[in-house]
């Protein structure tokens, strides 16, 4: 037990030099109210969460002036600037610019999407912006498609974090591809994290248990029946498939095998 | 009087008008010359006039003019 807590205390991650005590980085979007998303990130532990940079507006939904940034201040939660809306690498290095002016962070969540139907990142526009930004001083958590080929390119142009999907944005579908994010995994030398198709706790251990260095997820919380408990489960999940992954899974077989021996066995 | 275009909506707006005195506006905080919060806070808004960054720290000297097109921008849920 005692070795237990001791692992999860000392296991801290760390990207771009920044030891984050948490492996579960939330999003933001989706959530109806602006406490209950408080309570909701405080309830899952992160240390790091997104959000997205639109108009000003007082409105509380859309962040309520700068109340969002300010929630995240006061609760010690470092921010992450995300690029979502962009489907050109010109417009996401216009946000993350607006986004390093107004958060005063250079950390930022590349996401260059093809179209709005699939919201699936658009590979060519990806590496051109991620080049780009690099160029300019930002460090670049790159949001990318389950595909070692190019996860190993972003990291190659200098990102310092991959990001591949599970599944399409907000499907909740889980891990599609399991194999090739272990593949990224086992290739990279940045930190991997999952980043989008959780649906529920045992999808963050999956990605946990097959080597991500933590899971990105919002609307898996912030759209459950009960984002406060979700968000919970999310924090015990993304621990037990960290300890797991690091404790080592039995090989599977095809086959039985008794755990108990037979030598001994009384004559009955 | 300058015709301007911000966060998508027109609005007229007397000669000399900075990119300050919109922050300041949208905002309701009061601005320094630096560009950051007078109550101490972080102001968290960015501008971008005319498809480029308007730096805080130029935003008292930057004068508005007519037509131009201005977003100030902050984080909101996402991602």
């Amino acid at each position: 037990m005692t070795e237990t807590k001791t692992l999860t205390r000392n296991d801290a991650l760390v990207i771009d030099g920044v030891a984050l005590n948490s492996r579960l980085i939330m999003g933001t979007g989706g959530a109806p109210s602006l406490s209950g998303l408080g309570a909701a990130l405080i309830a899952s532990g992160t240390e790091l969460t997104t959000v997205a940079m639109r108009r000003y507006s007082v409105d509380e939904a859309a962040g309520g002036g700068t109340n969002l940034f300010k929630l995240l201040l006061e609760n010690n939660i470092r921010v992450l600037p995300n690029t979502a809306g962009c489907f050109t690498a010109r417009e996401a290095l216009m946000t993350a610019e607006l986004a390093r002016e107004a958060l005063e962070t250079d950390w930022v969540k590349l996401e260059v999407v093809a179209d709005e139907h699939t919201l699936l990142p658009d590979a060519l526009e990806l590496a051109e912006a991620t080049e780009q930004l690099v160029n300019r001083g930002f460090k670049v958590f790159a949001y990318t498609n389950d595909d070692p080929v190019l996860a190993l390119r972003l990291e190659q142009l200098g990102v310092v974090a991959v990001m591949p999907l599970g599944a399409p944005i907000g499907t909740g579908l889980g891990i599609l591809n399991p194999h090739n994010i272990e593949l990224i995994v086992s290739r990279a030398s940045v930190p991997v994290v999952l980043d989008a198709g959780i649906g529920t706790a045992s999808d963050a251990a999956l990605a946990m248990e097959l080597g991500c260095d933590a899971v990105l997820l919002a609307t898996a919380v912030t759209r459950a029946q009960n984002p406060l408990l979700m968000a919970e489960a999310f924090k015990h999940a993304v621990i037990g498939g960290r300890l797991a992954s690091q404790g080592g899974r039995i090989p599977k077989r095809a086959h039985a095998l008794a755990s108990s021996a037979m030598a001994g066995r009384p004559d009955l | 009087m300058n015709t301007i275009n911000l966060n998508g909506a027109t609005e007229s707006h007397p000669e000399g008008t900075t990119v300050a005195h919109l922050v300041a506006a949208v905002t309701g905080r009061e601005l320094l010359p630096t560009g950051q919060a007078a109550d101490g806070g972080r102001l968290g808004v960015a501008v971008a006039r005319n498809q480029e960054i308007v730096p805080r720290s130029q935003w008292a000297a930057t004068a508005v003019e007519h037509q131009d097109a201005l977003e100030i921008v902050a984080a909101v849920q996402g991602g």
